[in-house]
């Protein structure tokens, strides 16, 4: 039961991550390697504004949500940037030198970020009780509550922008095809601008709440996230957005369950969960959700 | 036409010289006589050197077998590959293991490294490329990852200390222990690199390759098989890794999981893609640059990567083709 929440908490950050993956790959097909590192911004710059704001209004819950909403927005709009700069020149030449790119800018974040933080770990202080309650066998603190709370009402919030709103509908036609959303006068490239704008922002909100829930932040935690998440996005099918956050989930509950084999351990956490990547590639490429795709990319 | 593209061209002063020297290397003559000049100098170079100085050309010789093999990948099938440290290592470790536990000869060991590395070629590349060429690049650098984890963690790879006590290699009765018989060692096997990467190239496989880089879908059209096509470079250039690591552990007699880190991967890229992609000068040229700029700019220290990140995005937007200048006529898809 424990395990279960566990997981269920981990997998809703995969799954945060996740979405953002998948959806940009779902729209340009691009692996954006820097999505991990744009999740560990987040979480250093949540850190930046709670140390900036916390001398006036401290650094309890409103704080947190304050700065967890003004995160989302500036790393929102570092996507974009990002996007603009690096990416969108390249969307027509060929696939292997957009994913050059992307690699350098996950460098150039990450290594920017290292000699920012000077390559310590970092202390993520917040001034939340960490008194724990019981629910039946289930230990459970206030900010393990919320953290979950929080993360589902996310990716619902996601899901019914997605599914309800005009520009999620745009996002899925683009995702479709291209050149017919152009012709029938959709704004491409805003929407592509739109899809980083969303992924970026919700990539920040789960590091901002890794950090509360881990205690401490540093400048390696993007890397094996960006792992996870594409793992995520591979189980529930990449490009489909309800896809990723069920793959987060169970990737979550899978490593949470997986190092309580005896046999395997948290040492091996990781190799186990890559063991499942490949174990889906083989079996079940398109993912759990996803149709079998007839035309080849 | 061609007196408006000449002009366009020159332009660039930078550009102006290169095209210079290229029409002067166009003569076999002049390019036969430089590449023989450069050979007889890096011969006698020890001789005239102190240790250091071999130390980072035997260092440079490794590179350019290293990323000679990942061009394989990287330049000829158009695959980003982004754990090549990870091949690297199981040669390594193969060599390693093989040679400490069990006492194992070094040449012995070769073969094993390099049967290793088609194991590990197959079963990573073999699920993914089946889909999408582009999933390979995240899952070699999962891979990497794996792999380092993997080796930190068992007992027979010596865990996090890593493996001492590698035998040297023994050559006519001469044991390989100074700098200078690595130098000449690597240098040997630098030119071998070379030599295989131009057959390859020029060989049936190698043009497949080309076609399957230009326009996957036409090349499929032909008779291709994409799939195969990309495995056979995927697990050719593994093993060209494995055996570069092989020599790496004999050279260095202990490894550890740290000399087989991601940023390795991105270092083996980097010369690739510097240079130019599948372009053998280049690729030499990008080692050069990649091994020497660090040595030369010791001042640059901490924030080397992020120069080489950025160097490397504005290598992307502006001269996807690499800093070695393309011959004509090669464009590229759409």
């Amino acid at each position: 039961m424990q395990q279960l929440f566990n997981g269920l908490l981990i997998g809703s950050f995969y799954g945060l991550v996740a979405i953002g993956y998948s959806m940009v790959y779902g729209i340009i097909k691009l692996l954006n390697f820097a999505h991990g590192d744009i999740y560990m911004i987040g979480a250093f710059s949540g850190l930046v504004f709670l140390s900036i704001v916390s001398p006036y209004i401290g650094a309890g819950w409103p704080a947190l949500i304050l700065g967890m909403l003004i995160t989302m927005l500036l790393v929102g709009l570092l996507g974009v940037f990002i996007q603009r700069v690096a990416y969108r020149p390249m969307l027509k030449a060929p696939r292997l030198s957009i994913l050059i790119t992307a690699l350098a800018v996950s460098m150039i974040l990450y290594n920017t970020v290292m000699l920012l933080s000077a390559g310590r770990y970092r202390a993520f202080n917040v001034e939340i009780s960490s008194e724990s309650f019981y629910l039946g066998a289930l230990r459970l603190t206030e900010t393990r509550v919320v953290l979950i709370v929080a993360a589902f009402a996310l990716m619902f919030i996601m899901h019914m922008f997605i599914t309800k709103t005009m520009y999620g509908k745009a996002m899925r036609a683009i995702a479709l095809d291209r050149d017919t959303c152009q012709l029938m006068g959709i704004d491409v490239y805003k929407i592509i601008a739109l899809t980083f704008f969303v992924g970026s922002a919700l990539a920040a909100a789960a590091g901002i709440m890794a950090g509360v829930y881990y205690g401490t932040i540093h400048f390696y935690m993007g890397f094996l996230i960006g792992l996870k998440a594409f793992t995520a996005a591979v189980i529930g099918g990449i490009g489909i957005i309800p896809g990723a956050m069920l793959g987060g989930l169970l990737l979550g509950l899978l490593e949470a369950f997986g190092t309580q084999i005896p046999f395997i351990g948290t040492q091996w956490k990781d190799v186990f969960s890559f063991a499942f990547l490949i174990l889906f590639l083989i079996f079940k490429p398109n993912g759990l959700l996803g149709r079998s795709e007839s035309e080849r990319m | 036409m061609a007196e408006t593209k000449k002009k366009a061209k020159l332009t660039n002063p930078f550009e102006g010289i290169v095209e210079t020297l290229f029409r002067f290397f166009e003569n076999k003559t002049y390019l036969y006589l430089f590449i023989g000049a450069v050979v007889i100098l890096l011969v006698i170079f020890p001789n005239t050197s102190s240790r250091f100085t071999q130390e980072i050309m035997t260092n440079l010789f490794f590179y350019i077998v290293v990323c000679l093999g990942l061009n394989i990948i990287v330049g000829y099938a158009g695959l980003l590959h982004l754990g090549y440290a990870a091949f690297f290592a199981v040669g390594a470790y193969t060599t390693g293991i093989l040679s400490s536990v069990f006492g194992m000869n070094f040449w012995l060991t070769i073969p094993f490294s390099i049967v290793a590395a088609v194991i590990a070629g197959l079963a990573i590349g073999a699920p993914t490329l089946r889909l999408r060429g582009d999933y390979l690049a995240i899952v070699t650098l999962g891979f990497g990852e794996i792999t380092r984890l993997t080796i930190r963690n068992l007992d027979i790879t010596g865990g996090a200390i890593g493996l001492i006590g590698i035998q040297r290699p023994v050559l006519f009765g001469i044991t390989l222990n100074q700098i200078s018989h690595f130098y000449y060692m690597f240098f040997i096997l630098a030119i071998l690199a070379i030599f295989v990467s131009y057959r390859l190239h020029d060989s049936r496989m190698g043009r497949a390759w080309e076609y399957i880089r230009e326009d996957e879908d036409a090349a499929a059209a032909m008779g291709i098989n994409v799939t195969t096509s990309r495995l056979y470079a995927f697990i050719i250039g593994s093993a060209f890794g494995a055996v570069a690591g092989s020599f790496f552990a004999a050279k260095m007699t202990a490894i550890s999981p740290d000399s087989f880190m991601f940023i390795h991967s991105v270092m083996f890229l980097m010369a690739v893609v510097l240079g130019g992609m599948g372009k053998i000068p280049g690729v030499v040229l990008g080692c050069v640059l990649v091994v020497l700029i660090p040595e030369v700019a010791r001042g640059i220290g901490p924030y080397r990567l992020l120069i080489f990140g950025a160097l490397l995005l504005i290598i992307m937007l502006y001269r996807p083709q690499g800093i070695w200048p393309d011959r004509p006529a090669i464009s590229s898809k759409e």
